[in-house]
Parts: structure tokens; sequence; C-alpha cells
């Protein structure tokens, strides 16, 4: 189901438990020193250092620690873990294991959006399979004095929930209210203790690094900052929509041509939260250090409104808004009322200025990830498409 | 309610409870498991998930109306989850919106008055590439066009009542 430029998926090309094999071998410090040098990024869009983050966990003080994968894929426009679980699990539960090992966890979880409930009874089946396997429970792969098993659990339609700190008060049994950070989840996460919380995706590289080496990782492509290879899940106006391997860096004239929509007059890269890309920024790259991105690339056809776009966006926020800080929960409702006003043709320049003071507003004061990156959209469709927003009549579209 | 369903709740959710460990912990996958045995989690519901994680029932209330997947109301049988989000906006959701509204004269939000189908929006499905896509409780079906809405409601139909009887269920 993944399309790559090489052929099969890079990752799944290696020996299945080869590189669990070769973590338990090489011992921990040596895991976070190999991550170190192959430069993997979180996948899920934030782009935190891997290593840094389970070095931390690793070094922080207490006896029981915690993995957990989030697949709570909740991002408009991605679905690569989607199919990152349905097709290659093992490689996930792999990388769990490592990341146990490495910090020294005995649970791990893989937190699974209630969406994606139908990949629950495979994923369990497979869990099981693994258990008999060795590759889970009591002395794992042999290593002894090594105990890990991963636990599924379920979340419940809260998009959230893909906050770190929230899906950590999710799986306690609170509302999936983000936390104050600090303290991180890496020293005070899930029950408060020690925990890693990384992209499914993440996960499912952690095999191929342990296997063929850091140094293959970051040398083989991708840019300096943002090495490796990374998953794209591309949809909207393009003949060939779906999942694609492509290295970091990657420009979005060169995507957009592997992926048919060479007509597009604007993408929206990172889903609902990331940014609206116009037709003139084409040449500009997929990377932490260019556009920042969880793999989500929307793609927008030359007859698109982009004020139709702005407000999809915008009631997904309004909906999705925790409600616990104000910048998010008003500030979302005012910029959807200002998009309508946009739509009847009845908002000056000026409050429009003011909605765009609101939306930079939003960006420092909300508490989460999501209340801080909501207004991106609107945000970067105004300046983009300002000429196409702005004095509407009934006859414009 | 009757005292004999009150009693086959309460010891549900006493078997739920203990095997969840009577921890907060055990809060949402006890309230995930009320909703798919009982369609919804009742007040009554609440107080004894309450009594049995020694916690407050306006904490369980709290919980209950913060997931979407989780209601208060009865919902239908079927539960019927259109995604909205820009994808399948862009791939022509509003059609399909409009003919499930027609063929179950229902809105969204909505349960059919026999209690068999709730209409709802979900906020991405995470079937982008292939939309429109929506859920009948876990099952997905993706680029649905408006003439397919018929025929996915009658294959839902098709598991109860008269037809199940003449052994003609999908299910």
């Amino acid at each position: 189901m993944i399309t790559t430029h090489t052929g099969p998926l890079t990752f799944s090309k290696i020996a299945a438990n080869d590189g669990l094999k070769r973590a338990l071998a090489i011992g921990r410090a040596d895991v976070i020193a190999e991550l170190k040098v192959s430069g993997l990024r979180g996948r899920g869009g934030a782009g935190f250092p891997t290593y840094v983050k389970w070095d931390l966990a690793a070094s922080a003080k207490g006896d029981e620690k915690y993995v957990v994968c989030n697949a709570d894929e909740g991002e408009p426009g991605t679905f690569k873990d989607r199919v990152l679980l349905s097709d290659y699990p093992d490689l996930v539960f792999e990388g769990m294991t490592i990341g146990g090992f490495t910090i020294g966890a005995q649970k791990g979880y893989v937190y699974l959006r209630g969406e994606y409930a139908y990949l629950r009874k495979p994923l369990e089946e497979r869990l099981e399979r693994r258990r008999k396997q060795k590759l889970l429970g009591e002395n794992v792969m042999g290593k002894a004095g090594f105990a890990f098993d991963i636990e599924i659990f379920m979340g419940s339609g809260a998009y959230v929930c893909g906050e770190e700190t929230a899906l950590i008060e999710s799986m306690e049994g609170f509302r999936g209210e983000p936390r104050n950070r600090p303290p991180f989840p890496v020293d005070t996460g899930y029950m408060g203790n020690p925990t890693i919380v990384n992209n499914v995706e993440t996960f499912a590289w952690v095999p191929c690094i342990m296997s063929k080496g850091g140094k293959w990782f970051s040398e083989t492509c991708g840019t300096a900052k943002s090495p490796g290879l990374k998953l794209f899940s591309v949809s909207g106006d393009c003949a060939r929509p779906g999942v694609y391997e492509f290295p970091m860096g990657i420009t979005v004239a060169r995507l957009l041509a592997e992926v048919g929509g060479e007509d597009a007059k604007a993408v929206q890269v990172g889903g609902a939260s990331g940014f609206c890309v116009p037709a003139k920024d084409f040449h500009r790259t997929l990377a932490y250090e260019d556009i920042p991105t969880g793999g989500s690339v929307i793609v927008f056809g030359p007859h698109r409104d982009m004020l139709q776009v702005a407000k999809n966006f915008l009631e997904f926020f309004v909906e999705e808004s925790c409600g616990q800080c104000t910048p998010c929960r008003i500030g979302n409702v005012k910029l959807l009322e200002g998009v309508e006003m946009l739509e009847e043709g009845r908002c000056s320049m000026s409050y429009l200025n003011e909605l765009c003071e609101l939306g930079e507003t939003m960006r420092l004061a909300s508490k989460c990830g999501l209340g801080q990156s909501s207004p991106n959209a609107f945000l970067s469709i105004v300046e983009h498409f300002k000429d196409e927003v702005l004095g509407r009549t009934s006859a414009t579209p | 309610m009757l005292v004999t369903e009150r009693d086959k709740l309460r010891s549900d959710i006493q078997a739920l409870a203990g095997k969840n460990g009577r921890q907060r912990s055990g809060l949402l996958p006890i309230l995930q498991e009320v909703q798919k045995g009982y369609g919804h989690i009742s007040d009554y519901a609440m107080q004894v998930i309450a009594d049995e994680l020694a916690i407050h029932p306006v904490e369980v209330y709290s919980v209950v109306t913060f997931y979407s997947f989780l209601t208060q109301h009865p919902q239908g049988k079927f539960v019927i989850r259109l995604c909205r989000t820009i994808s399948c906006e862009m791939a022509g959701k509003s059609r399909v919106a409009k003919q499930l509204e027609n063929d179950l004269g229902i809105k969204f939000g909505e349960t059919t008055p026999d209690g068999k189908f709730t209409l709802e929006w979900a906020n991405c499905l995470g079937m982008c590439d292939q939309g429109p896509a929506l859920m009948v409780n876990d099952v997905v079906f993706t680029r649905v066009t408006p003439d397919q809405v018929h025929d996915i409601l009658e294959g839902c139909r098709k598991t109860f009542g008269v037809y199940a009887m003449e052994g003609k269920g999908v299910a």
C-alpha cells in the first residue's frame, strides 16, 4: 500500500528482529549513541531528537518506566500510521521493545485512536504471536532480566489526545486536557513515572537504524538537520493520493510531480495545524528547518476556494479544542466568525488585521500545541490569498 | 429502567471494574465497554462506576462528556459517522451527507425513532486518500458515493428483524 520512490518501503527491508537483537547485544548506552548518530527526529511532526528523549528517560530515576506509542493519528490528512499499523505492526512493536530496553521500562502501551478500533484485533493477535516467540514477556530474546510487554489502550475520539501530556491524562482516566510542561513526560509521565511518548513512525524506524547503523540513516538521504526518509500522507486534488516514502528535504514541486498534482494552486503541509504553501513557494523543502511536517500533504487544485478550506479547518478546531485555555477556546470561535464575515463579504481590512493579531496572540498564549498551531492555516491563507478572500459578493464562489 | 436491567448493568460494571483493577486508569476502558454494550452511559451507570472506582460521579460525568465516542443519551444500534474534514469534503462528502439524511429521515446528531441508526459527523477518520469515508460502528467504508448510501443502510438493516430470521443477514 505504500508507494516509494525506490520500490518497497526502505525500513521494511531488514531481517525481522535483527534490530532488537543488535540493540540487546550493544547495550543501552550504545543504542542511544547510535540514535544520536542517526539524527532521527520525532516523526509526529514536532521533530524532537529521539535520542535526547530516550536518554533523558533512561537517566531519570525510578523503577517503573513506560513506553507509549502515540497512535492517536488525528491530524487531518494524515494516515501513514494507519498503514504502518496495518502492514508493518511488527516493526512498531520491535521499536517499542528496543525503547523499553533502552530506558529500562517493563511496560509499553499503544494508544490507538477510537477511529482505528478495527485494527485492535489484528494488533492484539500480533502481540500474542510475539509473546509466543519470546519477543515479549520475561527474558526477551533470551536476554536475562529484560522483561517487556505491550498493551493496546483505546482512545475515544478526541484529537487533542495526540498531544503527549493529554494522551497521558487520557490513559490515567481523565479528560484529555494537556498539562503544563515542564515537567516533561520523560521524568513525570504516565502515573508520574518516566515515560517516552513517540510517534508510530518513529518507533518503526528504530529497528532499521539499529540493524543498519545510525550512519547509514544519516548519510543515505535527507538534509543535515533532517536526515533520513519520511512517510508522507498525500490526499486532495492529485492523481495518485496515498502514502509515499520520500527523503526529507524534498521540494514541494518534486513531491507534486510524483503524486500527479502539478497544477495545484496551494498545498497544506502538516494538516489542520500546519501551513498553507502557495504555488510561488513550491521550491521550498519539506524538512524540520524549512516547512516542518508530520507528513500530511493536502493538495488544492486550481478551482478550490481557499476560504472554504480555512473555514473547514477552523470548524475542526472549534470542535476539537479541549476548552481548557481561553486563547484557543474563544480564539478559534472568533476566527471562524471572521471567516463567515469574509464569506458574506462584510469584513473590513482593519477587522481582518485584528483577526490576524488575535491569531498571533493564540500562537503565543495557548497552553498546548493544538491552540498554538490552530491559527496557522487561517493566517497563512489570509497572507497568501488576501486577494481571493476579500471583497466577496454573493456572486463570488 | 427495570430493576432487573439495573442489576445486570451493575453486575456488568462490577465485572469490568474487577477486570481493570478498580483504578482510575481503568475508567476509560470501562466506559468504552459500557458504551458498546448499552449504547450510552446513563446517570445510573455513571454512579455505579463512580462507586466502584471510589471517585465522585461528577468525575465520571466530566470524562464521559469530554470524549466524542462516549454519550449520555442512547445511540442507535448502528452509529454512522461521516468524515467532514477537508480531504473528504473536497472528495464530495456533502452529497453523501444529504443522501444519508434523506434515506434515514434524520439530521446529523439525531437517532432514528426506531433506535436503529444514529447519524454523526466525525473529524478525520484517517482515510483521506480514499474519501469520502464513513464508519458504521467499527467498519469503514471508503470512496462512498450517494447511490451507495442505500446499500450500506440495507446491509445494516439485514442484520436484524425479519431479514435476519430469513437467513439473509450479512452479519
